[in-house]
């Protein structure tokens, strides 16, 4: 089949690859960008934006015939109405659970990017520095300063509202001004600032929702719909933020439906040659050559392809030198926490209106400034607190006319949050390729073999009580705790399993995102991460991106790619 | 992501989206294990919204109707029936319940059938709304109840199924949304800390 030449190949279009097809592209590279999926067009496609439940035949529920189709899906929230096609089909795209594992997957144009929840945090030296001082796995390559600025460039466009707060551990950035809390919130946020020598701090949460326009994007409207697509382009997206910056260079190539088997590698050069791609409609394949390529594939995914590629070299494929390809698969764990009632008259005659996308957050403090638990690093918490709508009537004694008109008005104030834990790099915590099972284009599937550990369940005694003793110390009512048991792959944040590392022997990619054994490769998704901190990752992804695209520019002009 | 059903928009979508299928849920966890039974259904096409279906024949939509009227009557603001509520509850027992849960809804309306002539020797369609009340509130006692000392693992209430999903199909009806309560598509604004006067609706959430 022809070959197509580019200046660079970016793999994936979700949040990382839509970054490296804006830089690559506007540092003056001809790059094709390629997504295993369909196309979504910005708007165009964001079919369900406008509607109401109503306008639903299930009104954005599940049916057991979606339940039958989506066996993985259905576990947690993912399963519903409103945006189905925007979740990859368990049934087309199987993968073998050697321990429960939920992969919960977007293959389109623009990835998780329409879908993601949006919080976004730097992470910090404490995080950092957290192996090297743990002596856990290997020390990250690079630290806080080397990522700094590009936190500050990826900010500023894609659009982050949050608020100064000047903590160590959660390092201000380039923000548009924050969405305030809510006089529920806030009331808990003052109280707490007299509790825990102020320690524990509620702020609001950082969010990639504008509150400011920005060129071709309108601030938040307010609808909380983000994941139905946002027709005013509220909320940072490939299609929103990276697509039509990188398409407006005429530089790019976008190609859906194209399924990047594997690397094609230069043994001799020790340099990859280019991609191998089986088009997902017609199943034809066809190779593309370029002296860069961006893997950005989601962090699963991006390994599997590495796996897959020069295995004539090393059968355990390209990166498997180190002994770490595949390894080191971290998440993070959550859905555990407490929540309790704002019996407050003071906010009896309180309410708000419009819909904020975002509560509050809560920035670590468990092992920090001399805090000592009996487990290594540390949690950070979601939560918000409301009015409850007409759902509290379905546990309550009551029908008639009285009660349905009760039940229209807001009732009481609630408040709660849940915890998202650091969970450890741990080699164990492995994927593979599984040559019994394969795909619905005949490829074979990843094999997923992944728990949490003792560290983990320590830590989810914290994450629970401190929750409960944080309420309770500000007046918080009828306190309740949860925890809801957690499964790798929940978070939605898998990182790891081709980690950056010092040491070509112990780690997969250099200080750049660099493959050691095939440099002109990339990987800045979450597959480069060498811990998992516990902020929400894809801001450090995006940053991460930026940075390695700029180094590879910079490289191919000094011929060393 | 989180999923705490008891309280409101924790986490944004995750939240909210896990709020409502946890409103369905305590119906679809039972649902499971007649999946595992390999009982599938196939979904009702849109166009039969209001027509019968393979569970529930025209006169079983009227009697759902007259059940969902009577829990949430008309008031100030139009009842079940107006929104449409009857025939959703048949869509919903069809394509989201699994068989074992479509089972005791089937039976729930025989018992409510039967209690009803035992109790005023007539079906419910044409008790007076005064009997309809009485009879509905006492079954309303008798699922709070049940459920509330219910052994962990045993059947959902059939009654505590009719009046979710009649709370469920009013309150995202667009009856519901912009009459019962009070919609704005796209709010353009936020203001974290409005006055309210009791009596005030809701603000209903974008779906």
């Amino acid at each position: 089949m022809a070959e197509e030449e580019f200046d660079a190949i970016v793999v994936g279009s979700g949040i990382s690859g839509g970054w490296a097809a804006k830089e690559l592209t506007e540092k003056g590279l001809r790059v094709l960008l390629l997504e295993r999926g369909k196309n979504v067009e910005h708007i165009k496609d964001y079919v369900n934006a406008r509607k109401g439940p109503w306008e639903y035949a299930h009104r954005g529920g599940r049916t057991t015939a979606m339940q039958d189709a989506y066996p993985v899906l259905k576990r947690d929230y993912p399963l519903n109405e409103t945006n189905l096609d925007w979740w990859a089909s368990d049934k087309d795209s199987p993968y073998t659970e050697i321990k429960r594992f939920d992969w919960y997957r977007g293959y389109q144009v623009g990835g998780r990017s329409l879908l993601w929840g949006r919080h976004s945090y730097r992470w910090s030296d404490f995080d950092f520095e957290a192996n090297a001082r743990d002596g856990i796995a290997v020390d990250w390559p690079i630290r806080y300063a080397d990522l700094a600025p590009w936190y500050d460039y990826v900010e500023r466009h894609a659009g982050i509202s949050g608020s100064h707060e000047n903590m160590q551990q959660l390092p201000d950035g380039q923000f548009q001004p924050a969405m305030p809390l809510n006089c529920g919130e806030e009331l808990v946020a003052e109280r707490l600032k007299g509790a825990f020598n102020g320690r524990r701090r509620i702020i609001p949460g950082r969010v990639a929702n504008l509150t400011q326009s920005l060129p071709g994007r309108s601030p938040c409207q307010y609808r909380n719909a983000c994941w139905l697509g946002c027709p005013f382009g509220g909320y940072f997206s490939t299609q929103s933020s990276t697509l039509p910056a990188a398409m407006a260079t005429n530089r790019l190539t976008l190609k859906p439906f194209a399924i990047v088997t594997h690397l094609t590698y230069d043994r001799d050069r020790k340099r990859a040659t280019g991609v191998n791609v089986l088009d997902a409609v017609t199943e034809k394949t066809v190779e593309y050559k370029a002296p860069i390529i961006f893997l950005c594939a989601s962090t699963l995914n991006s390994a599997w392809i590495l796996m897959r590629s020069a295995t004539d070299v090393w059968p355990g494929g390209l990166g498997s030198s180190s002994g770490e390809l595949g390894h080191n698969l971290m998440d993070h764990h959550f859905r555990v926490g407490a929540s309790g009632r704002l019996n407050e008259s003071s906010l009896d005659l309180k309410y708000y209106a419009g819909a904020k996308p975002v509560g509050f957050y809560i920035p670590r403090y468990r092992n920090l400034f001399g805090d000592n638990r009996e487990y290594l690093r540390g949690f950070g918490y979601q939560g918000s607190a409301s009015r409850s709508g007409w759902q509290r009537a379905v546990s309550e004694l009551g029908v008639g006319g009285a009660f349905k008109d009760e039940m229209a008005q807001p009732g009481g104030w609630k408040i709660g949050a849940t915890a998202f834990g650091e969970m450890l790099p741990n080699h164990d915590n492995s994927i593979g390729i599984d040559e019994t099972k394969t795909d619905k284009w005949g490829l074979p599937v990843l094999k997923i073999d992944c728990e949490i550990g003792e560290n983990e369940r320590l830590m989810r005694v914290d994450m629970m009580n401190d929750m409960a003793e944080t309420l309770e110390s500000s007046g918080v009512r009828d306190v309740e705790t949860y925890d809801r048991d957690y499964t790798p792959g929940m978070g939605i944040h898998e990182m790891g399993t081709a980690r950056m590392g010092r040491d070509p022997k112990t780690s997969v990619l250099n200080s750049w995102n660099q493959v050691w054994d095939a440099p002109n490769v990339f990987v800045t998704d979450g597959s480069s991460m060498t811990s998992a901190a516990c902020q929400n990752p894809s801001l450090t992804y995006m940053a991460m991106t930026a940075r390695a695209a700029d180094h590879a520019v910079k490289e191919l002009k000094r011929r060393n790619l | 992501m989180p999923s705490d059903p008891d309280h409101n928009k924790l986490i944004s979508r995750r939240e909210a989206i896990l709020r409502v299928s946890t409103m369905l849920g305590g119906v679809a966890l039972v649902g499971q294990s007649a999946m595992l039974a390999g009982c599938t259904t196939e979904p009702t096409d849109d166009k039969l919204a209001s027509a019968p279906n393979s569970l529930f024949t025209q006169g079983d939509i009227t009697l759902l109707d007259e059940i969902a009227e009577t829990i949430l009557p008309e008031t100030s603001t139009p009842g079940a029936k107006a929104a449409g509520v009857g025939p959703f509850i048949a869509i919903m027992v069809v394509d989201t319940y699994y068989e074992g849960d479509q089972q005791i809804v089937r039976d729930g309306l025989n018992s409510l059938q039967a209690l009803c002539l035992s109790s005023y020797g007539t079906h419910f369609q044409i008790v007076t709304a005064v009997q309809r009340l009485a009879l509905v509130e006492g079954l309303d006692a008798e699922q709070h109840h049940y459920m509330e000392t219910r052994e962990e693992g045993a059947p959902v209430h059939y009654f505590r199924m009719l009046k979710e999903l009649t709370l469920l199909g009013y309150f995202t009806s667009e009856i519901g949304y912009t009459q019962a309560m009070r919609y704005t598509e796209t709010p353009g604004r936020f203001d974290p800390c409005a006055p309210y006067s009791p009596g005030d609706k809701s603000w209903a959430d974008h779906s």
